[in-house]
């Protein structure tokens, strides 16, 4: 019976076609069918997946899509045990941020529109990671891209938040157009889209021929999960209402270029070069964006370059070929990660909007449940033991070391100190030290709703169980890898337990040290909120502004472009074209003018020029 | 009736307009009514061309070859075959919601606008059903006359000089056409004593490759980028596109163009292989210019009407690619994506045409905020937009999918360029669809916009049903088309090889 499967992406497709058409009717009742489609989608999954777990890979077919000549794809699915991890955590961590926008959105005119866009986004992601070719894949990647470009600009009235929507969509483009002419090479080169059909002409494919196609491809990843030149987009991605950046710009879509990658293995192997350049720009993103993340002063941004940082770490595993490394990544990311946004938007909805962290201070007095499960994000991002974070990230750092990666290696126990230092200078800023809020806003500062925290402790448990639960190394690698091994067709080699343990206990000293730091800085040293944020030296004014390259892509690219399009449009295209056609049209007009003289009205004129023509015929004709 | 199908359909709309002539001009609302009625039933009339095709067969279907001046070698003769059968039905489609979109917006002179619209539907019809080059002429030649009409007497305030403009540019290439078919038709009857002006017939003879049929083919391509139009002969259409009426928008960009492409694969490739092969890169050269040209400039415009035409160069940019690939993603690409254009860039024209009626202006920056005051109206704009930057899932994608599959396989270089066009379609609609929909209501006048009317509804709806339909299944129409753009194909390639061992023995013999 394949139909469970298409229930995955029907509920809440069903859900969005509601709200969207009946939007006026639903009004307030939106999530009432918005909610449990979720649910129900959630449900199909876990029964897909109890099949998945017992070795059996589903595949159902719908009908024929494009075709034309020898080209032809379907909308076909399958589920192996990727796309059955992937499908548990889009559905499950969609379904508590479903939960928790009900609070969240609660007062918000734009209710139905909201869950609408939700569902659909879910709908979009969950047939993302079930299609089996790659034409689908790309229409659910620019779909989701729509989705996220919808809900950046939900609060469409502010002006930062529509421009934000259209700078996620377009940056993702560039990286689309990447993936697009990958996607046509692949086709030129195996003539197949279907995955099964692609890996299997993988092996055999020119070298070269590979690499183009995998560098293709990655492009459109560096698009999709924000990563080097192509990150631009998801700071600004954060003027979404704060659910929508936990679920698709933290949990879920922003890993679809690492979902991909991981797929495409086989492709990349083939190249080799190019499983090089997507660790050599994971690695370099991961560090890139923790330095920003030192000196954020809004509570979303700081996460939201985590989330670039932490994607480079998934980037680096799979380039390394640690690939269920980073995917065990991946989903203990999703679970720290969406538990952090959401307990930022509980500060925020607790403080009546507020996002800067110099204007919080000593909220764990109000704010208990919030304090205590994002204390647990908190640790769970840094990266401690036990929590689910160490253990993927400790394999990451494990397979950088042991695959004589040792430079990579280095960078990544860098990031990770800064990772720690952000994380915690971040909650002591908001939940410790002196109040620095206006009193009216402290005398409302508030717990969330009830539908806001149960979703926060279920992530919390996530987050801390995940980890001991199925993330510890065993002789044959941990059971998530094992689970996987059919997949990437390998297990990372066993290493000596003492090295192993060695690492183990760097990374928490590691960790620690980042987290004293920040406890120093921002938890003894009193903070003053003047100077949080002030750029005292060039270099934190270099990290301040993100290395400036929003202004350097504005100067070098989008300023030119506008300047030539405007010299084109109003000097090229009305001056000479249309100058050369209405001067055309004039010389006509002139010429006519001259002839018309000609045209004397006296009979003895033209006879005269009949006579000269004539002269001239009969010469012509005697001399040929 | 049903051997005459074709003609009931091509000559329903001129019926309807004689039998109007009838109708007292104080009587608007039967004038009105009954031409959308004999539009809608043209279109109902249509369908039965659609249910009838017959997919696998590449001929042509429905044919009708009667003498009508047989000392000349002119013919009644009409046909449809998968190329043609789609333009058809987009026209019968198109022309009743041009006349729904003017039922408030042409208050002048209504008995002659209605009467001209059908006219013009007839002509455009028959352009894209004949099957002799000199019926084909007359058509062609024939619709621009309501054309002009439309244009120069319900436009706007700059009319004359728009109406002027698009007669005489045109003309000036249907001129250099007619002379090529006269050519043609001398050459043809000298060759084989045959003189006529068949277009089977011509197309299976096999012409000398060389400066006669180069030239032939110059003329007309020249007619056909025209009318594309093809950059750097597209100045025409901001003009005439800004002082039409939506209606006339409508037709113009959904319709009319699509005689340019039509015209290149009907007559330019199979009857001038040769030269179409050889002139190909220049073609692709100037059409990826136009794809990359059309979107940069729309970017900077600061008129709706006018954006939008621009990104029509940029989008029959892609059709023109697709064509002169040559390979079968390409040219059913091509097909789709004049279909994709015709509806995606119609329903724009008609949008835009809707904000026109209730404010009077066309400037982007009169609007903002419209999504506050009309939340259907930027909805359905929403998804007009994406549709027309090629979102997957809507029409727009496949054709241009399949499109730059086929240039790919023909020239990847080229076709890295003309998929950076994707990237700037996005560029000039969402920064365009920001302008005016989104942020806070900007303007006083703005704020007591009133949404759509159940009128603009029946209209707009038929259109996002097609953009829905083609993008989610597009099997049906992709499948129509195929077969005969595989014939099609085939023919070039052995109509150049025949000719080639022709100019081979010529060149052996001493």
């Amino acid at each position: 019976m394949s139909t469970s499967v298409w229930l995955i992406p029907a509920f809440p497709l069903a859900g969005a076609l509601i709200n969207m058409l009946f939007g006026r009717l639903t009004g307030r009742r939106a999530s009432w069918i918005a909610v449990p489609a979720l649910l129900g989608s959630f449900l199909a999954a876990c029964a897909v997946f109890s099949r998945v777990w017992h070795g059996e890979i589903v595949t159902a077919r719908l009908y024929p899509w494009i075709q034309g000549g020898e080209f032809t794809t379907a909308v076909s699915v399958a589920v192996d045990p990727l796309t059955g991890v992937m499908l548990l955590v889009i559905t499950g961590v969609g379904f508590l941020i479903h939960v928790y926008s009900v609070g969240y959105m609660h007062d918000d005119p734009g209710y139905a529109r909201y869950f609408a866009y939700l569902n659909l986004f879910v709908f979009s992601m969950t047939m993302l990671v079930l299609a089996s070719n790659f034409l689908l894949l790309y229409v659910f990647w620019e779909a989701v891209g729509l989705c996220s470009y919808l809900l950046i600009g939900f609060w469409y009235t502010r002006p930062a938040a529509a421009q934000a929507g259209k700078k996620a969509f377009i940056v993702n483009r560039v990286g689309d157009l990447g993936f697009g002419l990958g996607v046509m090479w692949l086709w030129v080169a195996v003539g197949s889209l279907d995955y099964a059909d692609v890996f299997k002409a993988a092996g055999s494919m020119e070298p070269a021929t590979a690499t183009w196609i995998a560098l293709l491809l990655f492009m459109g990843a560096c698009g999709k999960s924000a990563q080097i030149p192509l990150h631009v987009w998801l700071p600004d991605a954060m003027e979404g209402p704060t659910p929508v950046s936990a679920l698709i710009h933290a949990a879920t879509m922003v890993t679809a270029g690492v979902y991909m990658v991981a797929r495409s293995h086989v492709l990349f192997e083939r190249s080799g070069v190019a499983l090089d350049v997507v660790a050599a720009i994971g690695v370099a993103t991961a560090v890139f964006a923790a330095t920003i993340g030192l000196v954020q002063t809004d509570i979303k941004r700081v996460l939201a370059y985590s989330t670039v940082s932490q994607l480079g770490y998934m980037f680096a595993a799979v380039g390394i070929g640690a690939y269920a490394a980073g995917i065990f990544h991946l989903v203990t990311h999703a679970f720290f990660k969406a538990l952090l946004f959401l307990g930022a938007g509980s500060v925020i909805h607790g403080m009546n909007g507020e996002q800067d962290l110099r204007k919080m201070g000593d909220l764990s007095k109000r704010m208990m449940a919030t304090t205590i499960t994002m204390g647990i994000g908190a640790l769970g991002l840094a990266g401690m033991l036990p929590l689910a974070g160490f253990w993927s990230k400790d394999e990451i750092l494990a397979a950088a070391f042991f695959g004589h990666r040792r430079v990579l290696w280095g960078l990544l126990v860098a990031g990770a100190f800064m990772t720690a230092f952000y994380t915690f200078r971040m909650f002591f800023l908001a939940f410790f030290g002196s109040p620095r809020m206006s009193r009216e806003v402290a005398h409302h500062v508030h717990e969330s709703p009830r539908s806001m925290t149960w979703p926060l402790v279920i992530l919390a448990v996530l987050t801390t169980v995940t980890g001991l639960a199925v993330g510890i190394p065993l002789e044959h690698g941990s059971p998530f890898e094992r689970f996987l091994a059919p997949v990437f067709a390998r297990l990372e080699e066993a290493h000596s337990p003492v090295a192993a343990l060695a690492l183990a206990v760097l990374s928490v000293v590691v960790v620690a040290a980042g987290i004293l730091l920040a406890w120093m800085l921002y938890h003894v040293r009193r903070v003053k909120a003047e100077e949080v944020g002030q750029p005292r030296t060039w270099v934190h004014a270099l990290l301040l502004n993100a290395w400036y390259v929003d202004a350097i892509y504005d100067r070098l690219i989008v300023q030119p472009l506008y300047a030539l399009s405007v010299l084109l449009a109003r000097a090229f295209d009305l001056g000479v074209i249309d100058g050369i056609v209405n001067g055309l049209g004039r010389a006509v007009t002139g010429w006519a003018a001259g002839f018309r003289r000609l045209q004397t009205g006296f009979v003895v004129n033209y006879a005269l020029t009949m006579l000269v023509g004539a002269v001239l015929l009969v010469g012509y004709l005697l001399t040929r | 009736m049903t051997g005459h199908l074709l003609s009931v359909v091509v000559f329903l709309p001129l019926a309807g307009a004689v039998l109007l002539l009838a109708v007292p001009r104080w009587a608007e609302g039967v004038l009105r009514g009954g031409a959308l009625a004999v539009a809608v039933l043209a279109f109902v009339v249509s369908l039965a061309l659609w249910t009838g095709f017959d997919a696998r067969q590449a001929d042509y279907q429905f044919v009708e070859d009667m003498r009508w001046m047989p000392s000349l070698g002119v013919g009644y003769h009409l046909g449809l075959d998968g190329i043609s059968l789609l333009l058809v039905l987009l026209t019968t489609l198109l022309s009743p919601i041009a006349l729904g979109s003017a039922w408030r917006a042409i208050e002048d002179r209504t008995k002659e606008f209605v009467i001209t619209m059908l006219v013009l539907e007839t002509g455009m019809l028959g352009v894209f059903v004949s099957l002799d080059l000199f019926l084909f002429y007359v058509f062609w030649e024939g619709m621009l006359i309501p054309m002009y009409f439309v244009i120069g007497v319900w436009g706007g305030e700059n009319r004359i000089y728009a109406a002027i403009k698009f007669v005489l540019y045109t003309m000036a290439g249907s001129v250099l056409m007619l002379v090529a078919i006269l050519a043609l038709y001398a050459q043809h009857g000298a060759a084989t004593g045959a003189y006529t002006f068949d277009l089977p017939t011509l197309e299976r003879w096999v012409m000398p490759r060389g400066l006669a049929q180069n030239l032939m083919f110059a003329a007309f391509a020249l007619a056909f980028a025209i009318k594309v139009p093809l950059f750097p002969f597209h100045t025409w259409l901001p003009d005439a596109h800004v002082e039409a009426p939506t209606a006339g928008s409508i037709i113009l960009a959904g319709v009319l163009l699509k005689m340019g492409t039509y015209g290149f694969l009907r007559f330019c490739l199979p009857l001038f292989p040769d030269a179409s092969m050889r002139y190909a890169p220049v073609i692709f050269a100037l059409a990826v210019v136009g794809v990359i040209y059309g979107a940069w400039v729309s970017t900077v415009q600061p008129d709706l009407k006018k954006l939008v035409a621009y990104s029509s160069v940029s989008h029959l940019g892609f059709v023109m690619l697709g064509i002169f690939t040559l390979n079968v993603q390409g040219m059913v690409g091509g097909v789709i994506q004049m279909i994709n254009h015709g509806l995606s860039t119609g329903a724009l024209f008609l949008m835009v045409g809707m904000i026109y009626e209730r404010r009077h202006t066309r400037l982007i920056a009169d609007f903002g905020g419209l999504w506050t005051v009309i939340p259907a109206f930027s909805a359905v704009f929403m998804v007009v937009v994406l549709s027309s930057l090629g979102l997957p899932g809507l029409n727009g994608f496949v054709g241009e999918f399949l499109v730059l599959l086929g240039t790919f396989r023909a020239h990847p270089v080229l076709a890295t360029f003309a998929t950076t066009g994707i990237i700037f379609a996005a560029v000039y609609l969402l920064w365009m669809y920001q302008r005016v929909i989104f942020g806070e209501v900007t303007s006083e006048a703005n704020r007591r916009l009133r949404d759509l009317s159940p009128r603009e509804w029946a209209v707009v709806v038929p259109l996002l049903v097609f953009i829905v339909l083609i993008g989610v299944a597009p099997s049906p129409f992709t499948g129509r088309t195929e077969a005969s753009v595989k014939a099609l194909i085939a023919r070039v390639e052995s109509k150049a090889g025949a000719s080639a061992a022709a100019a081979a023995t010529a060149q052996a013999r001493p």
